[in-house]
């Protein structure tokens, strides 16, 4: 058992809080009158009680027993909206069967870290969520202790039920909530030792499952009032680009139509939060009765797009620099390949250097250098960006799909000029995420649109306005070198990585550490194009350049790849060179062994070309094998084999269903997916012409070995996503002889029309 | 604008929208049958799938005025409770990650087994490819089906 203080959570425990008043609950709400059952699916009526009781901001307790766990973290896929309420459940020793699940709304006053990103919720939440389960336990039998007039050592709680042995007594939690209610909050709480789980560790059905097989309106997409319009946005067809003038005439005349107007989302004199990012600020809305009828008078639209020259200039003086011929200053993709190739190493920074990296290479027998590239991409959340707004004088109401509602609060505090406490944020579950919905602009958008029409508005992206509006991948180049001497052994490493508009290199990260000599250089090279974090920000394409240079690597010196990385991670481990690696070593290496051992790497009896990766982000540890062969050209994956350190894992099978899905998804975007660009135009729009990966591309069979520790737990959502894609470049080069340095492969091993087939 | 009478979920409805307004936004915005979800516009990627006598079909590419006195049936229709095989071999695979696709995904799912009950691995990729889930759950949505294939009772 561990002892916590609950101070620090103080602001959480403060009783009776009102979440953000009445009207706390959002979109379909029959899981609080009923729920499948755990086994057998069938339907098991879970009765309402009459009065619930507070115990504090995550949880009230009915007077029948029955719990409502306030899940506080925004839904994007990730499952922490069952995960998140295991946790509290856990200490607070009710019976699962017992627990409604809600989403809370943004509460600062009661909830710490609001955010889906960085894979932190459940790491994060650890602590604060399980001391508010036992704290509420602690009040629950401080309650029951009080009524028997008995001392709470004497008290044992098994779901939900507090027993007294001694006098064969027990009571249900609904009976003895009203009292717990009541009583102080402790200072102290304890929390219980692994061994004494009986949430945490079992897989738990994801509590909005029937929900969403049964198509109710749990998204923001679904959001409908009765005097709600509808609204949407029109923007310039290129980077590089901004309104001009247009003739809405014909528009405004249409059915349905009841306006058309420009907006400023961030007016330059605006202080932007950091999640304030908008590939166009300056937009035209048209605003209806109904979405159809929205979306013909957008094409009826006339509007005239003139260069901003700010803009282009700034593109210009690049292209110049770099030797190109000038162009009319609008993004290009082959230029920003050009431009990463043959500019970024020219600004690049130290960012950390070991021994002496120039001598190292300069007395090498041989050097291995290799350079990796990759496009832009585009989050295609599939559920497109929207928001519902509805924003009077003094109070603006937000209900929608969004990961940083806390500085979107502050975003429209600042545009609307409302007070943050009239400000109030719901979410609802969100229809993908992959780091888009960390950049609130369509909230603000929204916003302000509603505030300028003055009634409830809703308002919703095109997949073009979507895919053509991003806050996207950057691109991304880096070049490793490796010095070799005489005898085959490794002496110098040396990564340079940039991008646009942000350098993918985490210098601290391995190889560091492993390397006697040892240099990482970074450089950026601006641009229009709206750049953010995709799932597994940087890692997204780092790990499958940087575990193919080492797969590659390991072949020039003759050694097995998986033996290779281990004796560098021993390295690592037993003397490691410099001071702040950001890693684990053994972690690092007890994952490499567990994927090598469980896909029977050694025992050489896989006809299929094999390609290993293990990469650290995110506080995980993933390593990966993946199978597969070229039938008809067209690359097959029958098998990718996972091991995952991830310390506790909370929900085993949601867990495994995380580990499945990046590991589809890293596949799919280093196989498939790229946004280009032309004179500023995104050359995808939609898709027909942006490839994602679909069902027959996916892995036969994905295998996932968690690696068990006891140790505090991490996050899942982007760790197995980025190391896969080594995985595959390395045994694409077994099935092609080819080695890919060029993110997406598919076209590199492809002879074949890319056209997309459905 | 023109007056339709369709029947969807074997409820007559009446209508009063442009004949060209895909059956998708009617069903969402007319109807608020949202589960049937808008994801490209373009038939690129199931999530608006429903039955049209009984088959699988991209309602965001169905005028309403095609509609006529076919049946429709979406996913608020495929059961009363959420008891059809497929979506109980769905819970039983705890298949869902955002959940956004899965209607879809369920209602071509469907319609596959009512035409094949025991379709193969190749079958159910050829016809599930139409459908994009972005988590990408295609391993869990395979081996649902499966289940549901193997109940028998479809």
């Amino acid at each position: 058992m561990s002892k916590v203080k609950t101070g620090m959570g103080r602001r959480s425990f403060i009783k009776n809080v009102s979440l953000a008043g009445g009207g706390l609950i959002i979109g379909f709400n029959w899981l609080a009158c009923k729920r499948a059952a755990e086994e057998g699916g069938k339907e098991m009526a879970l009765e309402m009680p009459d009065e619930w009781f507070e115990m504090n901001g995550y949880l009230k307790i009915g007077d029948n027993g029955v719990v409502t766990i306030y899940s506080p973290n925004p839904e994007i896929g990730q499952n922490v909206k069952t995960s998140m309420p295991m946790l509290v459940a856990e200490e607070l020793d009710v019976d699962w069967k017992n627990v409604i699940v809600e989403q809370a709304p943004l509460n600062t006053d009661v909830f710490t870290r609001q955010l889906a990103g960085g894979s932190q919720s459940i790491r994060q939440g650890w602590e604060p969520l399980r001391m508010a389960g036992a704290t509420a336990r602690k009040m629950l039998l401080t309650a029951a202790a009080s009524e028997w007039d008995v001392s709470v050592s004497e008290l044992s709680v098994e779901n939900g039920i507090i027993s007294h042995t001694d006098s064969d007594r027990s009571l249900g939690f609904g009976e003895i909530a009203k009292a717990a209610a009541q009583v102080e909050v402790p200072e102290e709480v304890e929390l219980k030792d692994n061994s004494d789980f009986k949430i945490i560790g079992t897989s738990r059905k994801n509590v909005d499952a029937k929900g969403m097989i049964t198509g109710k309106p749990l998204y923001g997409i679904d959001v409908h009032r009765d005097d709600m319009l509808i609204a949407m946005i029109v923007q310039p067809p290129a980077f590089g680009m901004e309104f001009k003038s247009m003739d809405a005439a014909r528009a405004k005349e249409m059915s349905g139509i009841i306006d058309v107007f420009t907006i400023d989302t961030y007016p330059e004199d605006m202080e932007r939060e950091w999640s304030d990012v908008a590939a166009f600020s300056k937009l035209v809305v048209v605003v209806g009765e109904s979405t159809w009828q929205v979306m013909q008078a957008k094409k009826a639209l006339k509007v005239e797009w003139d260069l901003n020259p700010k803009l282009t200039k700034q593109i210009q003086i690049l292209e110049k620099s770099a030797g190109l011929a000038e162009g009319g200053g609008l993004e290009n993709s082959d230029i920003h390949y050009s431009l990463m190739a043959q500019l970024g190493s020219d600004n690049s920074e130290t960012v950390r250097k070991d021994g002496d990296p120039e001598a190292a290479f300069s007395n090498a027998a041989r050097v291995i250098e290799r350079s990796y590239t990759c496009p832009f991409l585009a989050h295609n959340c599939m559920e497109p960006m929207n928001f519902f707004a509805n924003v009077t004088n003094d109070k603006a109401e937000l209900l929608g799909p969004i990961q940083t509602p806390e500085y979107a609060e502050k975003s429209v505090n600042k545009r609307l000029g409302l007070d943050l406490e009239n400000i109030d944020i719901q979410m609802t579950r969100m229809g993908g995420g992959f780091g888009r919905r960390l950049y609130g602009n369509f909230l603000v958008e929204a916003a302000v649109i509603s505030q300028k029409m003055g009634v409830p508005i809703k308002l919703v992206y095109t997949r073009e306005d979507d895919m053509t509006n991003g806050v996207y991948r950057p691109a991304y180049h880096v070049t490793y070198r490796a010095a070799l001497d005489g005898n085959n052994n490794l002496t110098a490493f040396h990564v340079n990585a940039g991008g646009m508009t942000e350098s993918p290199l985490f210098a601290d990260r391995f190889p560091a550490g492993a390397v006697d000599n040892y240099l990482a250089e970074s450089w950026t090279i601006e641009s229009n194009i709206s750049t953010g974090a995709f799932r597994a920000p940087r890692s997204n394409f780092i790990a499958g350049a940087e575990q193919s240079f080492l797969d590659e690597l390991a072949e020039e010196m003759g050694q097995d790849p998986i033996q290779f990385r281990l004796d560098m991670l021993k390295r690592a481990q037993n003397d490691p060179v410099g001071e702040n690696n950001d890693y684990d070593a053994a972690r690092y290496a007890g994952v490499l062994e567990v994927v090598r051992d469980k896909a029977g790497w050694n025992n050489g009896s896989s006809t299929s070309s094999r390609g290993v990766a293990a990469y650290y982000c995110h506080n995980s540890y993933v390593a990966q094998i993946l199978d597969m062969n070229l039938i008809d050209n067209e690359p097959v994956i029958d098998k990718v084999t996972c091991a995952v350190d991830c310390g506790i894992v909370v929900n085993p099978d949601a867990a495994k269903n995380m580990v499945e899905g990046g590991t589809i998804d890293g596949i799919g975007h280093a196989l498939y997916s790229e946004l280009t660009f032309k004179d500023g135009v995104t050359q995808q729009n939609n898709f027909d012409s942006y490839r994602l990966i679909r069902h027959r591309e996916a892995p036969k069979k994905i295998d996932v070995h968690f690696i068990e520790n006891g140790l505090d737990p991490t996050g899942l959502g982007e760790p197995p996503s980025p190391p896969v894609q080594g995985a595959l470049a390395n045994a694409l080069y077994k099935a092609t002889g080819k080695r890919i340095y060029k993110q997406p492969f598919y076209p590199e091993i492809s002879t074949e029309s890319r056209e997309i087939k459905t | 604008m023109a007056e339709f009478n369709v029947t969807i979920n074997g409820e007559k409805r009446n209508l009063n929208v442009d004949p060209d307004t895909p059956l998708l936004w009617v069903l969402r915005d007319n109807l608020k049958l949202v589960g049937t979800k808008y994801g490209c516009g373009i038939a690129q990627c199931g999530a608006c799938t429903v039955h049209f006598n009984g088959s699988a079909v991209r309602s965001c590419q169905v005028p309403i005025s095609a509609v006529k006195d076919n049946e429709i049936t979406t996913i608020e229709g495929l059961s009363e409770e959420g008891d059809h095989p497929v979506q109980q071999a769905w819970l039983e695979h705890d298949v869902p990650q955002c959940g956004y696709c899965q209607a879809g995904q369920i209602m071509a799912a469907t319609a596959l087994l009512k035409n094949n009950p025991s379709p193969s691995d190749e079958e159910i990729e050829d016809v599930m490819n139409g459908n994009i889930c972005r988590c990408g759950t295609y391993t869990r949505i395979k081996a649902a089906i499966k289940t549901a294939s193997n109940s028998q009772i479809v």
